[in-house]
């Protein structure tokens, strides 16, 4: 079994539901987020246009965060999801150093690194992640790899030519891909962070685990 | 930040985001890789001082020892410091994974403190007999061959920062290396004093002057050609061009490290100035800290998603 994901960006509208549902169902702690839905507007008033980009970890088959940590806190589990153990963390943070998907934060409250685990404790509980339950529309799809009668395997094969995956060239061959995605929202330096543009949250960076 | 070229159709701006993390690895990692150029350099240059100037090489067995024990011992504090849960570091022992920098790092460190501490030990205790002190010596070749492992973990570490395009592990392994003759022939320079000949001070104001122009060329073909190999290398390198956020940091550090010591060598050995060595040394010493911590920071600097 091989979990994987996708979104499509055609059907995401932006309401971030799931980006609410993971928050809640995993506690994750104020200034953190394991998933967030970002809002990028392109184009030249007035032709312009808003994109909506869930990001999340994308459970890499070969992952740069699972190599580079000493004590294997971040470890694959048999079903694919890379999982990571709170307790064996050191905090070295080398694992947010190493990924390039910035999908890794350090835990203000514990000082231990964490990340989105595809919900793995649901899985184990048969039950789906609470992101892809929050979606309205449907556009996040979970399912195995490995089994083309799945729906994500389905849609992948649907979709074969607008199929993407972040930062391909990293080598990390994700297990999370976008259908509809493009430069703008897949890659974070196709686009500028000015400060004083964002809707509600003036702040670009915070410190990494609190003030540690 | 760099902008690339910009269509009216493709113009875009982050206009809702959750606040990014700000620095992941700070000055202590800075301080952690200048700490242990400086200690395991000057393993090296009394290594090199016993085979090529053996009567100012084992006046210095016990003061170089101690040094480098400082040192290590520095660098090992800072990186501890670092953990954002110190009090774990023996799950580091107890369970390791081998593919980490991070652990292969941390058991040669180990091993290396653990052969520096005898060392130590054997220099004290031979110290007042300056002519030989075979058992030293016999260490002091293993302590040499385990220094450079030491010394290049740290370019295995940042190489495994795949999310860091500018850390590529050749120019990495070749930089810590000669950070580590540059700041150990420096701090030999400054430890050594009266008790260096001056033939001995000309051997280690050639291997400052040489590492120091071999670490520079690196950097320069990095800061002129690294941005035509990737988009994440040029958007990098914008913090040190112009008005970049670090461009006055990269160049104090550069012109210190490199280009004045470089210049100060050559005068001393037309002028036979010890002082204008001394000089160099302080400099290259000083800089060292500035170039490696702004190559640390600026990849940290760009946004990852
Ligand atoms: S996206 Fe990042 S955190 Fe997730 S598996 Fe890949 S490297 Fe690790
Ligand atoms: S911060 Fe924790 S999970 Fe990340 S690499 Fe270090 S020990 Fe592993």
């Amino acid at each position: 079994m091989k979990l994987g994901f996708l979104v499509d960006l055609h059907l995401c509208m932006g309401c971030k539901g799931c980006e609410i549902a993971c928050k809640v169902e995993n506690e994750v702690p104020l200034s953190t987020w394991r998933l967030r839905v970002k809002y990028v507007d392109v184009g030249t008033f007035p032709e312009t246009k808003r994109t909506f980009t869930p990001l999340r970890c994308n459970h890499c088959e070969n992952a740069p965060c699972e190599r580079i940590c000493p004590v294997s806190a971040l470890h694959y589990l048999d079903n694919g999801i890379v999982n990571i153990d709170k307790e064996r963390c050191i905090g070295c943070a080398g694992c947010v150093m190493a990924c390039p998907y910035g999908a890794i934060y350090i835990d203000p409250q514990t000082q231990t690194a964490d990340k989105c685990t595809y919900c793995a404790h649901r899985i184990a509980s048969s039950m789906m992640p609470a992101c892809v339950v929050a979606c309205p529309v449907e556009a996040n799809i979970f399912g195995d790899l490995d089994d083309a009668s799945s729906n994500i395997s389905k849609y992948i094969q649907v979709n074969q030519g607008n199929v993407q995956v972040r930062k391909p060239e990293k080598g990390t061959n994700p297990h999370h891909y976008y259908v509809g995605g493009g430069n703008v929202t897949l890659n974070p330096l196709a686009s500028h962070r000015i400060d004083g543009y964002s809707l509600f949250n003036k702040i670009t960076t915070l410190p990494l685990g609190g003030d540690h | 930040m760099a902008v690339h070229e910009i269509l009216a159709a493709t113009n875009a701006v982050v206009t809702l985001d959750v606040a990014l993390p700000g620095i992941v690895w700070p000055w202590f990692v800075t301080m952690n890789m200048w700490a242990k150029s400086i200690g395991t350099g000057v393993i090296f240059m009394l290594f090199l001082l016993l085979r090529m100037h053996p009567e100012s090489g084992k006046k210095l067995r016990f003061h170089t020892a101690v040094a480098a024990f400082v040192f290590i011992n520095i660098f090992l504090l800072f990186t501890l410091a670092d953990l954002h849960q110190p009090f774990r570091m023996w799950h580091i022992f107890f369970y390791p994974h081998w593919t980490s920098a991070i652990t292969i790092g941390s058991f040669i460190a180990s091993a290396f403190l653990g052969l520096l501490t005898l060392l130590v030990f054997l220099g004290w205790k031979g110290q007042n007999k300056d002519e030989s002190n075979d058992t030293y010596d016999k260490l002091l070749l293993w302590v040499t061959i385990l220094a450079i492992p030491v010394t290049l973990y740290t370019a295995a570490l940042l190489s495994q920062c795949t999310a860091r395009e500018l850390w590529q592990m050749p120019s990495e392994s070749a930089q810590m290396i000669l950070a580590a003759l540059l700041s150990g022939s420096a701090f030999m320079i400054l430890l050594g004093g009266d008790k260096l000949s001056y033939e001995a001070k000309k051997t280690l104001g050639v291997v400052l002057g040489l590492s120091a122009l071999m670490s520079f060329i690196i950097y320069m073909s990095e800061y002129v050609f690294g941005a035509m190999k990737a988009e994440e290398i040029a958007f990098t390198l914008e913090y040190i061009k112009g008005d970049g956020p670090y461009t006055v940091m990269f160049w104090l550090g550069q012109w210190m490290t490199y280009i004045i010591p470089m210049v100060l060598i050559v005068l001393s050995r037309s002028s036979k100035s010890k002082a204008i060595l001394k000089l160099a040394a302080i400099l290259a010493i000083v800089g060292l800290f500035m170039v490696k911590h702004v190559w640390l920071i600026i990849p940290q600097l760009l946004p990852m998603s």
